[in-house]
């Protein structure tokens, strides 16, 4: 082990996480705390949040407690507000005009929505992959390199060892390694979704917020990016929003189930699809209405 | 789980970390620089309308003292106090409706040839490059062409004693070549907006969703009744509103009419195509370039006409477009 | 079963119905779409027409101009006296009117593409819905103003101010004043077809970026506009064919004097205004100065037109296709 370590201790953004991004879960399950319970453990917390777009109230009294290092699913029929909530965590919806929220939504204990919280830093500490790839029209590198270089100045030798291992935190390195330099465009569509996650590690973020990231994508992309989120899991909270109910179940450690804009249900994945306590829920996880 | 990724990964900085080693950028630095490019946008944008403003307050203000009927109704003159727009108020409107009645059926015909008609051919691509190019080309050469074209016929016909045909003082009068006359000057303005005209209707023409023509189509429709019956009025009122550019365009010249070596000082209106004539922005050019005061004056006066005018002609142009859209449902 | 044999019913009598009608030769329909067909390609084929014909009358007259006694070719292309109507000697060198022409473009570009850039970043990123919905008319306005009228501006407003606020030096025809002028008149266009450019960029790039921690800043000029380049790109090299092409400004503002310098405050002659003093009838028509101008007529034709060219290449080949 090199300087990596005592690097990633000085790193305020990351305090909590381990020390190597390609920890095997198990490991980082040993070195990690006990799941549940001390509230140090708690990275985003809703309390009786609501959201409303101009008049239509979108989301209503949501609570909701997000662990650190896990994953947590959103599922919920369209139009039922998981994507609204999603984007209050890292303030997208500041950008929508009459988009408001009230009630408590913090991060690290810290208040998400408040006026004079900067957006652009809350930003860089939570990452978000979207429903559609959306590579920016440059290079495989400069993909990579663009959130980097806004916040720090790198020398080169660190920049492309972070775009490198950016990469290959997104498992895409060996498929893009001989063309970095040519356009993110020309990736398939799961090359560039994986693009996206790779871009938003690059800035180092501690959250991760994914939009139904696999709905553009094909079985076998789908399937590296599953393996990926579990595999990043040691590193980022990450929420994911999905209407892929097996893939919740297989990705996720935790489950919140949304209806009509209220958070119906939410507890650890095995119990929501094995043993849900609501009968919506039940219904809804075993395909009765969607 | 780690299969797809290398062993030797395992020894790797992470990306946080590495993003820890370097320098972070100044959070204020970069706050200011958002703050004062945003402080550039509004200044220069600002600076638009400010330009603007000096314009039309410079212009009302030397030109409004010389406004009056008699200004309207008065042929130029040497004598500032007596000149008037007369002859090139009623040239611009008849060179402009020549041109409007000869480019908008050419254009928007070309336009539905290009969009309905043509297969994927080199004829169709060489049209297409030909057109993209010709909305480059600068409006005194189409002056050049205008003269040669339609002034002089290409010298096939001698321009001191013309082929005439009817009696000069009629409506009906006709001569080739045609002269420095009010249709070889609607004739080279109808080049000058020809590409304006066939741009903007193949734009009308293809914002008509594929699947109104499929529907059509199915029916047994042939081409042209699909056109003619669901396409083109699908598309009117686009194409109306890069019709009135076009023409805006058309009023505004002067060069083109310029080359055709039109009369500088004309005493009468257009009575027939062969008539002389001269346009409003030519008499501006005109006085505009005389050293005396007054006649800048005259010139204000005569752009608060041309800009009356061209105002007028936008006005009828939401008007009609509301109007259209209303009935196209 | 009873509604099922209603409806073959009611199709039947409509099948019926339908062939009452006397039917249409379909000799007939053909004839007529294949004359219609016709017309409109011969609308199509004029546009084609006009560009060769101009390309026929240039290039002849040209011909004849060089073939004349008192011109050179070698001259006219290297020369860098213009003295068409002066004196006993007269020279052809085009070089002074077409760095006339390239100062007045200079100066219009240096104004108008940045600030046109920036406006259109201001409109497309940054400006409320309603300040762009009251910005837009000033643009359209500016656009729609005949070029004499800029003219006319350059002559009584711009260089009064140039000569009294900026230098003594400034005369009443200088290549500043005009170069401004034609600055403002093509500012509108760099303005709306760069906005339409940036505006076509998808909101997910502006979304990825913001959810990278970009400032509007940052995503204006890192991500959208290089995005949107070649259409920014393709509106410079328009907006620099126009000004090239611009006749009544220089006319009227820059002066009518052909000699070749770099000094804003300087008289100049551009391809331009040397035509339209010839046309304007100083020359008598067919000798040596009057097919002068269909020479430099040549040389600035073969100039737009490669621009276009270039922009039009420059279009196709870096244009990002979003769905
Ligand atoms: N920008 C907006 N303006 C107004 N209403 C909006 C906006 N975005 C979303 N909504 C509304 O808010 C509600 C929740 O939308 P949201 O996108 O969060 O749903 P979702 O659960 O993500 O659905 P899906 O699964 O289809 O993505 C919907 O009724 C939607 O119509
Ligand atoms: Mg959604």
């Amino acid at each position: 082990m090199n300087a990596g370590p005592s690097a990633t201790m000085t790193n305020p953004a990351n305090t909590s996480s381990p020390n190597e991004i390609n920890l095997r879960k198990p490991d980082f399950q040993s070195a990690a705390p006990a799941p549940n319970g001390a509230p140090d453990e708690v990275a985003i917390r809703a309390d009786k949040f609501d959201g409303w777009y101009g008049e239509f109230h979108a989301l209503k009294g949501i609570s909701l407690e997000i662990p650190r290092c896990r994953v947590t699913a959103f599922i919920g029929p369209s139009g039922c507000g998981k994507s609204t909530f999603l984007r209050w965590m890292n303030r997208m919806n500041d950008s929508i005009v009459g988009a408001r929220a009230s009630g408590t939504l913090t991060l690290d204990g810290e208040d998400l929505l408040s006026r004079t919280r900067d957006v652009v830093e809350l930003r860089r500490n939570v990452g978000m992959v979207f429903q559609k790839p959306n590579p920016f029209p440059k290079s495989i590198y400069d993909n990579v390199a663009f959130g980097p270089r806004l916040h720090r100045s790198f020398r080169s030798s660190d920049l492309d060892e972070l775009v490198e291992n950016s990469l290959r935190a997104a498992a895409l390195w060996d498929e893009v390694k001989d063309r970095l330099k040519s356009s993110a465009l020309g990736l398939s569509g799961g090359q560039q979704q994986r693009l996206c996650i790779a871009r938003a590690i690059a800035v180092g973020p501690e959250v991760l917020l994914m939009d139904e990231p696999c709905s553009a994508l094909d079985p076998r992309s789908t399937a590296s990016i599953e393996q990926l989120i579990r595999e990043l899991e040691a590193q980022y909270t990450i929420v994911i929003v999905t209407h892929n109910m097996q893939q919740a179940a297989r990705v996720s450690d935790r489950t919140a189930f949304f209806f009509e804009g209220s958070l119906i249900e939410c507890g650890d994945t095995d119990e929501i699809f094995t043993n849900p306590r609501n009968k919506r829920t039940e219904d809804y996880v075993s395909g009765r209405f969607g | 789980m780690m299969a797809g990724l290398p062993a030797t990964a395992r020894a790797r900085r992470s990306p946080a970390a590495i993003a820890a080693s370097a320098p972070a950028n100044s959070q204020a630095g970069r706050r200011a620089a958002d703050r004062s490019f945003l402080a550039l946008c509004l200044g220069i944008t600002s600076l638009t309308v400010v330009i603007l403003a000096v314009l039309l307050i410079t212009i009302w203000n030397d030109g409004h003292g010389r406004l009056s009927w008699d200004f309207l109704t008065n042929f130029a003159s040497r004598k500032p106090a007596e000149a008037g727009v007369k002859a090139s108020l009623w040239g611009s409107i008849w060179v402009c409706a020549i041109c409007a009645l000869s480019a908008l059926p050419i254009g928007v015909g070309t336009a539905i040839y290009l969009e309905e008609f043509s297969r994927r051919s080199r004829l169709t691509s060489f049209i297409k490059l030909n057109i993209a190019n010709l909305a480059g080309v600068p409006s005194i050469v189409y002056g050049i062409l205008g003269l040669t074209a339609f002034a002089r016929l290409f010298g096939m016909a001698s321009a001191d004693s013309p082929i005439t045909l009817g009696n000069p003082e009629s409506f009906f009068y006709l001569q080739l070549p045609f002269g420095h006359g009010v249709l070889a000057g609607g004739l080279t303005l109808m080049l000058v907006v020809l590409p304006i005209i066939i741009v903007s209707s193949q734009e009308a023409l293809r914002s008509v969703p594929r699947s109104l023509r499929t529907g059509s189509l199915a029916l047994g429709a042939t081409q042209w009744q699909t056109t003619w019956n669901i396409t083109l009025p699908a598309s009117i009122p686009m194409i109306m509103t890069g019709a009135i550019l076009a023409m805006s365009r058309a009023i505004g010249e002067a060069a083109p009419v310029l080359v055709l070596g039109v009369p500088l000082f004309i005493r009468s209106t257009p009575t027939n195509l062969m008539s002389d004539f001269t346009v409003l922005p030519l008499q501006i050019f005109n006085w505009a370039g005389r050293p005396q005061a007054e006649f800048h004056e005259l010139a204000a006066a005569a752009i608060i006409v041309l800009l009356a005018v061209l105002l007028t002609f936008n006005a009828i142009a939401v008007v009609l477009r509301h109007r259209l859209q209303r009935a196209a449902g | 079963m009873q509604n099922a044999a209603a409806v073959s019913t009611a199709a039947r009598s409509a099948a019926a119905a339908s062939r009452r009608g006397t039917a249409r030769s379909r000799a007939a329909r053909d004839g007529t779409e294949r004359v219609i067909r016709g017309a409109l390609l011969g609308c199509a084929l004029l546009s084609v027409a006009s560009t060769f014909t101009i390309l026929v009358i240039l290039l002849a007259q040209t011909g004849q101009f060089l073939a004349m006694p008192e011109v050179s070719a070698w001259e006219f292309f290297t020369g860098t006296t213009w003295s068409p109507l002066l004196g006993a000697e007269k020279h052809f060198g085009i070089w002074p009117l077409v760095t006339g022409t390239m100062l007045i473009t200079a100066i219009a570009a240096a104004f108008a593409l940045p600030v046109g850039l920036v406006v259109a970043i201001y409109l497309s990123e940054y400006a409320p819905a309603r300040v762009r919905t009251a910005l837009k008319p000033v643009l359209e306005i500016l656009a729609g103003i005949p070029t004499v009228v800029y003219g006319f501006f350059a002559l009584t407003v711009i260089t009064p101010f140039l000569h009294d606020h900026v230098s003594e030096s400034f005369g009443t025809y200088n290549a500043l004043g005009a170069g401004i002028a034609v600055g403002i008149m093509i500012l509108p266009i760099v303005a709306s077809l760069s906005e339409d450019a940036l505006r076509a960029v998808p909101r997910s790039l502006r979304d990825a970026s913001s959810a990278l921690g970009s400032t509007r800043f940052d995503t204006s000029v890192k991500v959208v506009v290089p995005a949107a380049l070649s259409g920014i790109v393709a509106s410079w090299l328009l907006a620099i064919t126009r000004a090239l092409g611009e006749t009544m400004i220089v006319a009227l503002a820059a002066g009518g004097l052909a000699h070749m310098t770099a000094n804003p405050a300087d008289e100049l002659q551009t391809m331009t205004a040397y035509m339209v003093q010839i046309f304007l009838g100083d020359a008598p028509a067919y000798g040596v100065e009057y097919r002068s101008s269909y020479a430099v007529a040549t040389v600035l034709f073969a100039m737009t037109l490669g621009l276009t060219i270039v922009g039009n290449l420059f279009l196709r080949a870096f244009r990002e296709e979003y769905e």
